[in-house]
């Protein structure tokens, strides 16, 4: 993980050395990485990439990896067409908590 | 680079603004170009995290009431020169805003929208149903019973917007402090002397609250009540496609919005009336919900059945900071000097934004009467001088 041309991101080709530029922008918490060079933003989700850039963050700033703040996961877990979505009857119950502080 | 600090506030500022959405990082840029000094703005999460970096990047001319039409105006010629202006690329793109309707009972208030925009010299057109395939062929026309299109409304990247105003700040010498939550702001006889942070307090004459959906609570600690109510709305982005969508696509019958982002992504959202309107709990549910993302979808295909088999890849949510009649609140209040406020954006902040922070800077630094700041002062709900917007979508 210490080439500049590895892949970080495989599905959005955000490369370490892209993600470290954006580091050095100012960019200094995920989800303004992930927003800024499209990592985690792909087909995945981020289940491929976000542990290895919350690492190389925690590396960039000399703190632990456990300091550093994962990105809001959003559904759904899995890509579905608006299609699948439609065909659904309306639920009425919520899913991914989240609460801004 | 946009140097952003985690550390002390500096004991002093002659301007703190709280806030680094949309509209606290204009007005902190447009005070900046205006000659001021020591401007700082703090931010309790990060940049954009606030109602901005959640919107949906519309930027629309299209409205009821002469105020909104023209704050908007005058923000999408700021737009059109952002890039340049702020040496930053913020991917501005004029593919008009298609306004439909299922029911003919809104067509006159569509023609009257359209004859008073097109005073403001607003080039919006009034469009039947068929018309409205040379701007989106695939769309599915068998319920629209009228439209209206304006060329020169378009979409932004929200987050390249803020970013760029960001970097502007920094080079005018703006300090901005991120992960810095505002405790308190301070009064003695009537008038701001100093904000209280999670990192020190700032001694400061002149305090602005660009808080967007935080806004009311913080008004209220110095007994300034703000009508505002906050509503949660959500909003999904598909897969990137290659470019098919010119336009932002809206619908006054079932509230739904839709255009193609420049990175190829449908981002669009739809309303809800089901959902509570909040008296600004400090702390937000922000979730999202299957009920959002099958309604979307029932909507969007109902307007544009080629998208059956595109991904929707996410969905998040955002408040609104709501007023009565839809309207911002902009200006000041009477018996408090140094205190102003730019808030209660409806869920349109980021399109008058540019224009707001403008016309609130030239305002703070020269006390020069604004009408439009005026008339969309926090007194109007007093004075009863309440003139709603209509077109409220999304």
């Amino acid at each position: 993980m210490s080439h500049p041309k590895t892949f970080l991101c495989r599905c959005e080709d955000v490369t370490l050395e892209e993600f470290r530029e954006a580091y050095g922008e100012g960019f200094s918490e995920l989800e303004s990485l992930k927003r800024y060079t499209g990592v985690g933003t792909g087909f995945c989700q981020g289940k491929g990439c976000m542990s290895e850039a919350a690492a190389e963050l925690a590396r960039l700033r000399g703190i632990e990896p456990g300091q550093i703040r994962l990105t809001t996961i959003r559904p759904p877990a899995e890509p579905l067409t608006f299609g699948q979505l439609a065909a659904l009857d309306e639920p009425i119950f919520h899913a991914a908590q989240e609460e801004e502080e | 680079m946009i140097p952003l600090t985690r550390e002390q506030v500096p004991a002093t500022a002659d301007v703190v603004l709280v806030g680094a959405g949309i509209n606290g990082l204009a007005t902190a840029y447009e005070l900046a170009q205006l000659g001021m000094k020591n401007i700082v703005v703090l931010e309790k999460t990060y940049i954009g995290s606030g109602s901005t970096g959640r919107c949906g990047g519309g930027i629309r001319q299209q409205w009821t009431t002469e105020e909104n039409i023209r704050l908007a105006q005058e923000s999408v010629r700021m737009y059109e020169n952002m890039s340049a202006e702020l040496g930053y690329q913020v991917f501005f793109r004029q593919g008009g805003y298609l306004m439909v309707t299922e029911n003919e009972n809104d067509l006159p208030a569509l023609r009257d929208a359209v004859a008073l925009q097109q005073r403001c010299d607003v080039p919006t057109d009034f469009l039947q149903p068929q018309e409205c395939l040379e701007i989106v062929p695939d769309l599915d026309i068998s319920r629209i019973k009228g439209a209206t299109f304006c060329p020169r409304d378009g979409t932004a990247y929200p987050f390249a917007v803020v970013w760029g105003y960001a970097r502007a700040c920094h080079r005018k010498g703006v300090k901005i402090y991120i992960g810095t939550t505002v405790t308190d702001l301070k009064t003695t006889e009537g008038r701001i002397t100093a904000v209280e942070t999670d990192r020190g307090t700032i001694q400061t004459p002149l305090v602005v609250n660009c808080a967007g959906p935080w806004a009311r609570s913080l008004a209220a600690g110095i007994g300034v009540e703000l009508p505002n109510r906050q509503e949660r709305h959500e909003i999904m982005v598909s897969e990137s496609l290659k470019p098919f969508l010119d336009p932002m696509v809206i619908s006054i019958s079932n509230g739904i919005y839709f255009s193609q982002s420049m990175r190829g992504e449908i981002v669009g959202g739809i309303g809800d009336s089901d959902e509570p309107r909040l008296p600004g709990p400090s702390r937000f549910k922000t979730h999202s919900g299957m009920r959002f993302a099958v309604r979307f979808a029932q909507a969007l295909l109902s307007y544009y059945p080629r998208a059956a088999e595109v991904r929707m890849m996410r969905q998040w949510a955002g408040m609104y900071d709501v007023t009565p009649d839809h309207r911002p609140i902009l200006g000041g209040v009477d018996g408090l000097d140094g205190y102003f406020h730019s808030c209660g954006f409806s869920g349109h902040g980021f399109m008058l934004g540019p224009m707001t922070g403008k016309r609130m800077a030239r305002f703070i630094t020269t006390g020069r009467r604004d009408e439009i700041i005026e008339s969309l002062s926090l007194e109007r709900f007093s004075r009863g001088d309440i003139q709603a917007d209509a077109f409220v979508v999304g």
